[in-house]
């Protein structure tokens, strides 16, 4: 596949590895063996590299694609938007028009507050998502190799799947996580927002005995919060990550002469069928893990303490 | 597995796609498919009501037909009976008239016959007078035997 000269665990390595952009120390040894005199942004050319650049690194092929598909979602979804007649709707119209249906229903189903945002969000995560996951569908070698052959670099790191890297699917995570922390203090204000954190879920009603219960309460609730955009990141790359995993094993079979590329077409087409449920799957679970918790975000609690 | 500036990169990029859908895709969407949910209302409805007001106007179209039928039955009725009024009458009138004409002629007849008779008499009479004096040879007078005469042609 990339090179005869490759042992599986490099070809294996080499798919994982995103393309980083990032900012080495001062007197940084390369990969080439040359020693950096100041601290340069360059391209890494090795994992180490790239684990050496710390936090100032830039994965230019999983924002560059994530950038790209949600451009592709956007110019797409306008256009139909800005073509939509309340005629009869022509082929892409109406398919829009069934995601969109689609989303607005589920979204009224689980979030019964008021605020337009939600809903387009839902759309939003549900589409791009997909796209995202529905790279993972492109045979792995396809584009890290017209890639590598473009920049004239067969040692190009190129991931073209944004799913399956952390840092996206966490970033998505991250901002579904601010957004929930602002609803909840433009919904029950500061004070009603820490007394959540703070009264819940012991409470006794006696203030004295509830100044002691503050810490655990406390603990209890930050680690619940915390565990929200934590796991629905984590569950999302985790997902793409080990179908990613597989295609790249998969991938390495085509290689194991004759039989081995019959078992391994056989293999690819199987586990693509089965992706195609898990990709679809994985969107529609992180859209309606994310209007669940927009909706616990404007749930205020002294409305359930009346209804005890 | 590198956490670093993608991550923010992300968030923001997540942030902006969203705003994006929320103020230019989903507003215009949903409110053409509302729009259209209207029209289709609507339609369905205009239909609804159009189905009733043909029903109405077949309803009413049999109801006219209907006495259109009765009317003219009605007429055909009273035309039939105003013929037969009229043959009645028609016929009345050529009985009357025969009637009439029969008792005009009836009466000339009579007329006809009673001068007969009269003129008949009074031949008889000059004959029978005539007769008798050629049977007397003798000039019978004839003022002393009229009452006889007269009482002999009234027997005639």
């Amino acid at each position: 596949m990339a090179g005869e000269a490759q042992t599986a665990t490099d070809y294996i390595q080499h798919h994982l590895q995103n393309m980083a952009y990032g900012k080495l120390p001062a007197g940084y040894t390369r990969a080439d063996g040359t020693v950096l005199s100041e601290s340069t942004w360059t391209m890494a050319h090795s994992s180490q590299e790239a684990a050496d650049m710390g936090f100032w690194a830039i994965h230019l092929d999983s924002l560059g694609w994530a950038i790209g598909l949600g451009l592709l979602f956007s110019f797409l979804f306008a256009r139909a938007a800005k073509k939509a007649t309340s005629g009869v709707p022509s082929g892409f119209q109406s398919f829009v028009e069934l995601t969109i249906d689609f989303v607005d229903k589920l979204v009224k189903d689980t979030f019964q507050h008021r605020n337009s945002m939600v809903a387009p969000m839902a759309l939003t995560i549900f589409v791009w998502v997909f796209l995202m996951n529905l790279m993972d569908l492109v045979p792995v070698d396809w584009l890290p190799m017209a890639a590598a052959k473009a920049a004239g670099n067969d040692h190009l790191f190129f991931k073209v799947v944004p799913t399956t890297d952390l840092n996206v699917t966490l970033g998505m995570a991250l901002a579904v996580f601010a957004l929930m922390i602002f609803f909840s203090i433009r919904e029950k204000g500061t004070v009603g927002f820490i007394k959540e954190l703070t009264l819940h879920p012991f409470h006794s009603g006696k203030w004295y005995v509830d100044i002691f219960l503050i810490p655990f309460n406390l603990l209890l609730e930050l680690v619940s919060l915390i565990a929200k955009p934590v796991s629905l990141g984590l569950r999302l790359f985790g997902n793409l990550y080990a179908g990613e995993m597989i295609f790249i094993l998969i991938a390495i079979v085509f290689g194991v002469g004759v039989l081995g590329f019959i078992g391994a077409a056989f293999l690819q087409l199987g586990w693509a069928i089965f992706h195609i449920l898990v990709i679809t799957l994985q969107a529609f679970v992180f859209m309606v893990l994310t209007t669940v918790y927009m909706s616990m975000a404007h749930d205020r609690e002294d409305e359930h303490a009346n209804d005890h | 597995m590198n956490i670093n500036l993608t991550l923010i990169g992300q968030s923001i990029t997540f942030l902006v796609f969203v705003w994006f859908c929320w103020k230019y895709v989903w507003p215009a969407l949903l409110g053409v498919m509302q729009e259209r949910e209207q029209k289709i209302a609507t339609g369905l409805e205009e239909a609804e009501r159009a189905g009733k007001d043909l029903e109405l106007a077949q309803r009413k179209a049999a109801e006219q037909l209907k006495e259109a039928k009765e009317q003219a039955a009605e007429i055909i009725e009273g035309a039939n009976k105003r013929a037969n009024q009229i043959l009645d009458e028609a016929k009345q009138a050529a009985v009357e008239e025969g009637d009439r004409l029969k008792a005009a002629a009836k009466a000339e007849i009579d007329q006809e016959v009673n001068r007969a008779k009269e003129q008949l008499r009074s031949r008889v009479a000059a004959l029978s007078v005539a007769g008798a004096e050629k049977i007397l040879s003798v000039n019978i007078d004839a003022k002393a035997h009229d009452d006889l005469i007269d009482k002999l042609a009234a027997e005639l």
